[in-house]
């Protein structure tokens, strides 16, 4: 049977001072070793779904969670609410476990090599060999080791936009994350990037699992295993990808596939 | 018809900005002729009591130097505060506050030390003079330092905390390294800004005529003493006056370029 590595579960979520909750009563599972795709028009709420998976909403004081996210611990086998996390400690091992990409790429303002050794560092992986093998296994790991090897200490800000990505890619993958968020990581990228960086996220499942907001339906079809549809703070289906795109059950879910709205 | 109005109006911004330009290129003319025919190598070697400006300028460096080390500080973290974690209407009352005192009349800062410092340790000092400095460049040094980190974009910070980092580490390894070159220039700015003034020093460190590095004295100030040469009736005086004005608009100047040209760089 499949496992699953997070499940969210009657989720509702309010921003500070809106009047009413932004996502209402989301029920589902991100698959181990599985890429989930959620889509859906803008302002439906799934940016917001995933930016609550580890709970980055939190830098902004006032939001308001109910329901549950679980998380899987991988040492015991459990599944344990990361909604009810409260301490500093308890982010910081959260967000290593659940890494972010973003739309825009964020290199950090430092050398190509400590970007991708920076979350190693906080780890507290202080060994100079252990952190170069680190670095260099998760940029071979993000398809970049061959372009950047001979300029590790040149500025990442130096970097093309895809290669940037891939970068932070990189970056995340080295801190050995069980789950990675992508907040539409190819929208601000040219068409060869988008492939190189699709290509990536379906070698990188081997060894993560993904959830990935996309407006690109066509990538949410290519790369996906699962999908979820998502419109007004609603989830309205959730299958896999083959079924959502060939034989949706709700009639929302085909009006939007096929371009009629959103 | 609506082209004619174009070219009117764009005579008319020439027009304003050559007016603009032609006061200073006389200020600097000016400053230029009458400095540079009363320059000569003896000033760098003399202290004023003998004729030079030596004292006067190490005087001002050493003002503005000290006010930069209780400035610069203060300021940065007073802006990182306000801009990372200061939260709704604190952080803002600060932010206006600040804003206010970045145009506060320097010579009401320098009587306000006057009254808290000069009178009560019985003398204008070195001592005095700095912190007027200081407070005049607190301000402008948090709303750099404001503006700056505002530049970041928010996805940085939370790119960090999403691999674990914690909210300080954040700030430090990234969000400043990310402002930094802005924030340099900014803190460059601050201490051309306050090595040209007057009124703060005028009765709070005042001048002297001999070289002093003893804070708890009357501190040679260039500025102040251009005020006093300027006043006095020999030639000799106002040349020696003019010499001065000129060291220090170049080294301003120089000042304000090397920001600038960091700000170039970086761009």
């Amino acid at each position: 049977m499949a496992q699953n590595v997070m499940d969210i579960k009657k989720f509702s979520f309010t921003y500070a001072g809106a009047p009413a909750p932004s996502l209402k009563n989301i029920n589902m599972p991100i698959e181990k070793n599985k890429i989930t795709a959620l889509i859906g028009p803008s302002g439906c709420g799934k940016s917001t779904l995933l930016r609550a998976m580890n709970r980055i909403h939190d830098l902004y004081p006032g939001n308001q969670y109910d329901g549950r996210i679980d998380l899987l611990n991988e040492e015991t086998g459990e599944m344990e609410n990361i909604l009810e996390i409260k301490k500093e400690n308890e982010f910081i091992r959260l967000r290593q476990k659940v890494g972010m990409i973003f739309q825009k790429p964020t290199p950090f303002p430092m050398s190509i090599f400590d970007n991708v050794a920076y979350g190693l560092k906080i780890d507290g992986i202080k060994n100079a060999t252990e952190l170069k093998d680190r670095v260099e296994t998760a940029l071979k790991g993000s398809a970049l080791w061959n372009e950047v090897k001979d300029r590790l200490k040149e500025s990442a800000m130096g970097l093309s936009g895809g290669q940037q990505q891939r970068l932070c890619i990189a970056r995340a993958v080295a801190v050995k994350p069980e789950v990675i968020l992508f907040d539409e990581p190819t929208s601000a990228l040219d068409p060869i990037s988008t492939g190189a960086i699709e290509e990536l996220l379906v070698e990188l499942k081997k060894d993560v699992s993904i959830a990935i907001v996309t407006h690109n339906m066509q990538q949410a079809s290519r790369i996906s295993d699962f999908t979820a549809f998502m419109y007004l703070g609603d989830l309205i289906e959730f299958d896999k990808t083959e079924t959502i795109f060939l034989n949706p059950s709700e009639k929302q879910t085909e009006d939007y596939i096929t371009g009629r709205f959103g | 018809m609506r082209l004619v109005i174009n070219k009117i109006v764009l005579l008319l911004c020439i027009f304003s900005a050559m007016i603009g330009l032609a006061f200073l290129g006389w200020i600097l003319l000016t400053l230029f002729l009458k400095g540079l025919s009363s320059m000569h190598f003896d000033l760098f070697i003399n202290d004023l009591i003998n004729g030079g400006l030596r004292n006067l300028i190490v005087g001002q460096l050493v003002l503005a130097g000290l006010a930069s080390l209780v400035g610069v500080p203060l300021g940065l973290v007073a802006g990182i505060y306000i801009r990372e974690y200061g939260l709704g209407r604190y952080a803002d009352t600060i932010r206006n506050l600040s804003d206010i005192m970045v145009s506060a009349p320097s010579i009401v800062i320098g009587a306000f030390v006057y009254a808290i410092v000069v009178v009560p340790s019985g003398g204008t000092s070195g001592f005095a003079g700095s912190i007027a400095l200081a407070i005049m460049m607190i301000p402008i040094v948090i709303n750099t330092t404001d503006s700056m980190l505002s530049l970041v974009p928010k996805e940085l910070r939370e790119a960090g905390m999403a691999l674990g980092a914690s909210k300080y580490k954040v700030i430090i390894d990234i969000v400043i390294k990310a402002a930094k070159v802005g924030i340099m220039t900014g803190i460059l700015l601050a201490f051309a800004r306050i090595v040209g003034e007057t009124a703060p020093l005028l009765f709070t460190s005042e001048t002297s005529n001999y070289f002093n590095l003893d804070l708890t004295k009357s501190f040679p100030s260039l500025t102040v003493s251009i005020y006093d040469l300027a006043n006095e009736p020999l030639q000799k005086s106002r040349d020696l006056a003019w010499a001065a004005s000129f060291i220090l608009t170049v080294m301003v100047l120089i000042i304000n370029l090397t920001g600038r040209f960091l700000t170039r760089k970086k761009g």
